[in-house]
């Protein structure tokens, strides 16, 4: 039924290091044949379809190969091996306002950045109001692009290339622009983007970006694709990855690496679809100092009922693992509706509490004397990390839900207690 | 190519922020989505479901062809590079674009002086000989020296924006031939004051000596541009051998015909000279613009009498050219193909 949109196949990128960089002729005939350099391969053999209309996040932590892949999507670099078929217009956002000149008007950047993008004169005409109206620089569009600010110059960048008429559009973690209202615009234009049925591919480094606008999600690890699937799952991996990160982190400041090995029966995780290939699945961190063993939400004076009332008081008990005595150990607790929409964090360390834990089980208990929500599922995500956030020792999400049933008549999220009257508008004059 | 009507009319459950622009007159096709986006933002899906879609592959093998082919799509993107430099060029002084009609007429000026009163060499008209030939050089020699350093002045384009980089290297000869326009404009005036008429009947060949001129400075761009980026010492060697070498080597200051074909004849070495793709076409521009092919008589008493150009016929400028022209169509060939090669690692290199 869709069209693939965008076709990633079998595409490797890869860098050579050069230990030291001889550009000039006298230096490449002087160490002619023995440059050292060391292969780097950004990025790995990676395969995946974006369907017409779809939106597919990119995951990865630093260096795993994101901007690289999109580099060669945007056609910004040529892959090494392997090829992507874009069909339709593309406009790469891979830095805001990169194809300005500082010596020209506003004005006369947005005709030579339209151009870049594929427009014509024309169609820059067409939505040149729109473009200026959208970053809201009315006043100063005549004036050079190198007095602008910095936000001026982003906002200018982004309204030219959304603006345009493209049928996939790339973007690499730019939307952390300009204020939260301007913010707030551009996701309101990538929406509408969506439900035009254009193709956005799509990096961020928040994982609460990709839950809320992708379809879809690839996670990259050290250039190699782990994952592929609902934003959910990918999250989840990507967190994986995160977590991969924090214990060598750990090992190296306490300077003992917890000799436990790793368990062979674990079963592996399985993201992707069938087409991709089979994709590496990251192996289960055995090495973490305390882990996560278990998480449930009890709600004391519900009886028999699975669910809480509006109001009623919920117990969430995690209990964890430690494999070696840890020092400064943080609780998180989120909770989260269906839409992954965050509605509390909180943690121990906020809570003034602080926890040495000892080699072996323990639990801890946060207690929650009503719950204001109304209707509806909620999901707990719990994790562990080290007191100062740096370090992350698990992660689950979700790790526990619980259900709400509103006993009233309220509509909407949340309960807040209110009263009504009725007052005299005569008394209250005078 | 595929229809997006059923993604189209999905309405939206949250407006966008901005409010709607004042609506432009929408063209009919528009009228039948009614997608309250649709509406509120006019570049919307209305227009796009009728466009046909450009399928582009990114891979280290493409082919001259489908390369020329995103060039030519790209032209007008070509069109806006020439006149951002024009622009950046003159961008804050007072004068702006007149500077580029100064220049020439100063040149022409202290040439007038110099040969005219201090370095006479007798030959009349001389600075008008001399001028015809640098038209062509000069929009040769920046066209090529701007067009080697191009792909690294723009580093922060060719790593952040994707077009095809050709448009690049083209972009400079084309503003090279906008300077060139100015000089010719320049140089009519001048031809006007010191009324020399040139060969009206000829002056179809200016465009048949033009033509293998931009083919074969376009194609030293794309060879130089791309080997400029791993080889920095291209853009020197360049600016040193085109600007001092090659411009000796071709008839400009000094005439084939009256300086060096009697030399190269005796030794047998004309072909030598002739190898040297612009010297045809440098050649071709005197035999118009000066338009003297018999004896001139010379006020000097060493040289009484002296031909400047050589007596050809139209018709051998216009093989010479041709030649040059096959000659500067396989350079560009060859110059895609390197560029095309090279240019995949641009982005890393800069």
């Amino acid at each position: 039924m869709a069209i693939n949109a965008v076709e990633v196949q079998e595409v490797s990128k890869r860098f050579r290091l050069y230990h030291e960089k001889y550009t000039s002729l006298k230096e490449k005939v002087i160490h002619i044949g023995r440059t050292p350099y060391e292969d780097l391969w950004a990025v790995n053999d990676v395969s995946f379809d974006v369907k017409e209309g779809e939106t597919v996040g990119i995951l990865g932590r630093n260096g795993s190969g994101k901007s690289t892949l999109l580099k060669c999507i945007c056609g910004v670099l040529q892959p090494t091996s392997g090829q992507v078929v874009v069909r339709g217009q593309l406009a790469g956002l891979l830095e805001l306002g990169a194809g300005f000149q500082q010596d020209l008007s506003g004005r006369e950047n947005i005709y030579l950045n339209g151009s870049m993008l594929g427009m014509s004169k024309k169609d820059v005409d067409r939505v040149f109001d729109d473009i200026v109206e959208f970053a809201e620089l009315e006043q100063f569009i005549d004036n050079q692009v190198k007095f602008y600010s910095s936000g001026m110059y982003v906002r200018l960048g982004f309204a030219g290339a959304v603006n345009g008429d493209p049928d996939v559009l790339v973007i690499d973690e730019v939307l952390a622009v300009g204020d939260e209202r301007f913010q707030r615009k551009c996701m309101d234009r990538i929406r509408l983007f969506q439900s035009q049925g254009r193709t956005i591919l799509f990096v961020s480094h928040s994982p609460d970006q990709v839950r809320a606008i992708c379809n879809r999600a690839v996670v990259l690890s050290g250039g190699q694709m782990i994952g592929l699937g609902p934003p959910g799952e990918a999250v989840r991996l990507f967190r994986e990855t995160l977590l991969e990160a924090g214990d060598t982190l750990t090992i190296s400041e306490h300077d003992a690496p917890p000799d436990t090995p790793p368990e062979a029966g674990a079963p592996p995780l399985e993201y992707g679809n069938g087409s991709t290939g089979s994709p590496i699945v990251v192996a289960p961190v055995d090495s973490r100092p305390v882990r996560i063993t278990a998480v449930t939400a009890r709600h004391p004076g519900t009886g028999e009922r699975n669910y809480l009332l509006t109001g009623e008081p919920i117990t969430v008990r995690v209990e964890f693992e430690a494999s070696s005595a840890t020092n400064g150990v943080v609780f998180v607790l989120e909770m989260r509706d269906t839409t992954a929409s965050m509605l509390l964090r909180t943690d121990t360390d906020q809570l003034d509490a602080h926890y040495d834990v000892p080699e072996g089980p323990g639990a801890v208990e946060f207690s929650f004397d009503s719950i204001p929500f109304l209707d509806g599922e909620y999901d707990l995500v719990v994790g562990i990390q080290s007191k100062l956030g740096g370090v992350q020792y698990d992660w689950q999400e979700p790790a526990a839900q619980f259900e709400v049933m509103n006993p009233g008549k309220a509509v909407g999220f949340i309960s807040i207690p209110h009263q009504v009257a009725m007052v005299s508008v005569a008394s209250d004059a005078r | 190519m595929a229809s997006k009507a059923s993604a189209s009319s999905t309405p939206v459950a949250s407006p966008p922020g901005p409010p709607p622009p004042p609506a432009p007159p929408e063209p009919p096709q528009r009228v039948a989505d009614l997608s309250p986006m649709a509406e509120e933002f006019p570049d919307g899906t209305g227009g796009r479901e009728h466009r046909e879609k450009i399928t582009r592959v990114v891979s280290a093998h493409i082919n001259v062809r489908a390369r020329l082919l995103e060039i030519w799509r790209s032209r007008e993107l070509l069109v806006y590079l020439v006149r951002t430099e024009i622009k950046v060029k003159y961008k804050n002084s007072v004068l702006g674009l007149v500077w580029s009609m100064i220049a020439p007429a100063m040149t022409l000026a202290v040439y007038t002086v110099v040969f005219g009163v201090f370095l006479k060499n007798g030959i009349p008209n001389f600075v008008i000989f001399l001028f015809s030939g640098l038209l062509l050089w000069n929009f040769f020699q920046t066209g090529v020296i701007a067009a080697t350093g191009v792909v690294v002045n723009n580093a922060g384009l060719v790593k952040k924006v994707s077009f095809p980089r050709e448009i690049l290297a083209l972009a400079a000869i084309g503003s090279a031939g906008v300077f060139l326009f100015f000089q010719i404009c320049v140089m009519a005036i001048f031809m006007v004051v010191v009324s020399n008429a040139p060969a009206w009947g000829l002056m179809w060949l200016l465009v048949v000596a033009f033509i293998p001129c931009v083919v074969l400075s376009a194609a030293l761009a794309l060879l130089l541009a791309s080997v400029n980026v791993y080889l920095r010492d291209t853009q020197h060697l360049i600016e040193v051998l085109v600007g001092a070498a090659w411009f000796w080597a071709c008839p400009i200051v000094y005439s084939y015909q009256g300086t060096v074909a009697a030399k190269l004849s005796k030794h047998g070495l004309t072909w030598l000279f002739f190898l040297n793709p612009m010297t045809p076409l440098v050649m071709t521009f005197q035999r118009v613009l000066y338009a003297k092919t018999g004896l001139v008589r010379l006020t000097t008493v060493t040289h009484p009498k002296e031909q400047l150009l050589p007596s050809w016929g139209p018709l051998t400028y216009v093989w010479a050219d041709a030649a040059v022209l096959g000659l500067g169509v396989v350079l560009f060939f060859i110059g895609m193909n390197v560029f095309g090669r090279l240019a995949g690692n641009f982005a890393e290199e800069l």
